[in-house]
């Protein structure tokens, strides 16, 4: 232990660099933070190390709360005999609270048990929707958990688990929001609360709502279950407030700021009112954003759901794609409706995925028609840019491929082994 | 090591959202009519009611102390009665009912936190990335360090609307990317296969190691009498997922690895639909404290955006009007041979037509 940094000896030149300009510096506030928390003077001693060797110092453990299957991600330094503090440091997921809404009352509760149990370091938010809780020790983590609980919190999700949710701010200061995303995401997140604690799927399996195709949530690359409003019948126009926005911008602004920029070219600009080929409108918000006193959301609300958006680890990157073209999303039977859908595909890509293969994955590898039939749902056009152009179709039987667990069966074509003796003579 | 007793409920579900809604948000819940913005940073939300609630979003570094996160709320309740939100990019938005409080609000987010106020409309807003060297175990570089540093030369970009569109930023500190689509990305990028370290391999990760592998590069191999594996070298395309997997294949070379700078990712369905990020430029130095020359990178793409972008196109969108020839005419990034894809799909990426831009 004679290589233990004391405090006075750990300088952190480098990182002393991020002290300077206008944004605002984490290392000023940790630093502030280390005259009563000793642990994150080592901290930044560790982090100061991999500044100057640009080399990490953490390794991953795992740690689960009684009756947890994640939520904590555990880590423990390799330079522990300069920095014993950082032996274990663990990270503490928790669930945050639908659009990311606080009261004060509820981040004092917070701040209060991280500087009871841990090094009094928060992240608002992890890159998953999550509170973090930076800092603590085995038997801390346990306090800081237990304490969570008590009064309310409770973990997110890690490993191979439905993940924590994230969803747009939504109908709560939004004149855009095609669908109720904050209670949703809680609706969803209660339902499976079990999902989400005890990992038990081929990997995990992430949802983001978003309102509108504005896709505040970045649902479509981020998740793999994107929920992102729309409507079904027309846009509402106020020819008014046209006529005004003209009167203020010029007729010019809106020929090329918003009709030319419609991608499917179905508005026209016809004595100072707009007409808008309802039929061809995709719902893609951006006359709406631009002209939004104009034009609003239709009326007949619901959502839009897709699949398979995944960040690049291990195939490289999956945008989501349409499942369900449109569904209401307004009553309790409708949201019941979603989650038994989702309930299909967990059966379907629980038996059949393979390990560490999240659902846009298993999908490349079975192809959407096996899915669609795994999940019970009739395809339907608007789930592809085109149909395939490709002519090698099965059609007589539409042959899955073979699944996790099954025997290697011979194609019927082939279905002889060729006898090796038997075939000379 | 003792473990405490199970005492506490277990399985509480999400908060309960309704409970922490500014009082306007829930009286006028799903009834908003339209929103302005008043000036940058600055927000106004009409609701049917004729109630206007303001909102001001500012700046954070995600990571903070407690006593911060506390210095927020006394902000909060002294001119939003106790309530605030975060946004999926890290800001704090401030909620008001009060018109006249914005001002006191802001001087006081300036001058007791230090946050800057922007971040709405066409302006960058804040960087979400990763935890790097702070807190992961998979990382090449820092995330934290190298957004402080970017943020502080797009200071003005920030706290200013003078985009043609918003600009979201993002990094990644290993090629798992974490960060996300964005419309520029700063990502690590590792250059050499995995150094396996064949004695302190944990022999039941063995199999998921291998089969994680997507290039199927990854085999069993006997290594001195022990089960191990082995890389085939000409397949492994430097991804990590091994490494992810076993901290034993070791992916990482902090002599080795560089950083690229992606553009043109974009989430939105509006206008033209979602698109994935591009390769603009690689082989930047991985240059703790303050990475000069992804700033610099970052900062030449901005500029030319600027020059060349309509209003209301996102990186992206200016990209495939002006198209790709232009815009390395422009930015000065050397176009390579690296920059083709060669892995799944590549055809899809190839001009498949005559028209070019000669």
């Amino acid at each position: 232990m004679s290589d233990t940094k004391e405090p006075e000896e750990i300088q952190t030149p480098l990182l002393d660099e991020l002290e300077k300009g206008p944004w605002p510096s984490f290392v000023t506030d940790l630093k502030d933070l280390s005259e009563k928390k000793p642990a994150v003077k080592q901290l930044l001693g560790q982090l100061e190390e991999s500044y100057e060797t640009r080399t990490d110092h953490w390794l991953g453990t795992v740690i689960n709360l009684d009756g947890y299957g994640g939520g904590v991600i555990g880590r423990y330094s390799d330079v522990v005999d300069k920095f014993p503090a950082m032996a274990r440091f663990n990270t503490i997921r928790i669930l945050e609270p639908s659009a990311w809404v606080y009261s004060t009352a509820a981040l004092r509760e917070l701040c209060d048990i991280s500087e009871k149990h841990s090094a009094g370091i928060l992240q608002f938010h992890g890159m998953t929707g999550d509170i973090l809780m930076l800092g603590s020790d085995n038997e801390q983590t346990f306090e800081a958990g237990e304490e969570l609980m008590e009064k309310g919190w409770d973990l997110g999700g890690s490993g191979a688990a439905m993940r924590t949710l994230a969803c747009c701010v939504g109908p709560a200061r939004c004149e855009m929001s095609c669908f109720d995303t904050l209670g949703l995401t809680k609706y969803i997140t209660d339902t499976f609360i079990s999902e989400l604690h005890r990992p038990e799927f081929p990997y995990k399996y992430k949802f983001k709502l978003s309102g509108c195709a504005n896709d505040c949530a970045c649902s479509m690359q981020r998740s793999d279950m994107p929920i992102i409003g729309t409507w079904r019948d027309g846009i509402q126009v106020d020819q008014e407030e046209v006529a005004r926005f003209i009167d203020e911008r010029g007729e010019r602004s809106v020929m090329n700021t918003v009709i030319a920029r419609c991608p499917t070219q179905c508005m026209t600009l016809k004595d100072r009112k707009i007409i808008i080929d309802d039929d061809n409108c995709v719902h893609c918000m951006h006359c709406i954003n631009v002209m939004h006193r104009a034009l609003s959301i239709g009326r007949d609300r619901g959502v839009t759901i897709l699949i398979g958006g995944k960040r690049s680890l291990k195939i490289g990157d999956t945008m989501s794609s349409v499942l369900v073209p449109f569904m209401k999303m307004e009553s309790e039977e409708d949201w019941e409706r979603l989650t038994d859908l989702v309930r299909r595909i967990w059966d379907f890509w629980g038996e059949h995925g393979m390990e560490h293969e999240r659902v846009g994955e298993f999908i490349d590898r079975v192809g959407l028609g096996t899915f669609l039939d795994g999940i019970g749902l009739e395809p339907d056009p608007q789930m592809v840019n085109q149909p395939r152009s490709n002519p090698y179709i099965k059609f007589e039987e539409y042959t899955r491929p073979r699944m996790a667990g099954e025997e290697k069966k011979a194609p019927s074509v082939l279905n002889k082994e060729p006898d090796g003796e038997e075939t000379i003579s | 090591m003792t473990t405490t007793k199970k005492t506490a409920p277990r399985d509480n579900g999400a908060p309960e959202f309704k409970k922490f809604l500014h009082p306007l948000m829930a009286k006028n819940y799903g009834k908003w009519k339209y929103h302005e913005r008043l000036r940058p940073g600055v927000l106004v939300h009409v609701a049917e009611s004729g109630d206007a609630l303001y909102t001001v979003r500012a700046g954070s570094p995600r990571t903070m102390s407690v006593d911060t996160v506390r210095k927020i709320c006394t902000i909060a309740d002294k001119y939003c009665q106790g309530h605030l939100r975060f946004t999926s990019r890290c800001n704090i938005e401030f909620l008001l009912a009060r018109e006249e409080d914005i001002d006191p609000l802001i001087r006081e987010v300036r001058d007791i936190l230090g946050f800057p106020v922007g971040g709405t409309g066409p302006s960058i807003s804040n960087v979400i990335h990763t935890q790097g060297w702070l807190h992961c175990n998979l990382p090449g570089t820092d995330a934290a360090g190298a957004v402080k540093a970017l943020m502080d030369t797009l200071y003005e970009d920030f706290v200013n609307e003078r985009l043609p569109q918003r600009v979201k930023i993002s990094t990644s500190c290993c090629q798992i990317n974490c960060g996300g689509q964005s419309d520029i990305a700063i990502n690590l990028q590792h250059h050499k296969p995995p150094k396996i370290d064949h004695g302190k391999m944990q022999i039941c990760e063995l199999p998921k190691v291998v089969a994680i592998c997507p290039v199927a590069a990854v085999r069993p191999r006997r290594v001195e009498g022990r089960d191990s594996l082995e890389v085939i070298e000409e397949k492994c395309m430097y991804c990590g997922a091994c490494h992810g997997q076993c901290p034993s294949m070791e992916i990482r070379d902090a002599e080795a690895d560089t950083l690229s700078i992606w553009v043109g990712g974009k989430s939105a369905s509006t206008r033209s639909g979602p698109s994935f990020m591009k390769l603009a430029t690689y082989g930047l130095p991985n240059n703790p404290p303050r990475w000069p020359e992804v700033s610099e990178a970052v900062c030449r793409i901005l500029d030319a955006y600027k020059a060349g972008a309509k209003p209301y196109e996102r990186v992206g969108e200016w990209i495939d009007r002006v198209g790709w020839k232009r815009f390395f005419e422009v930015t000065g990034f050397p176009f390579t041979k690296y920059h083709i894809d060669n892995y799944r799909f590549a055809r899809t990426t190839f001009n498949t037509s005559s028209q070019v831009r000669l």
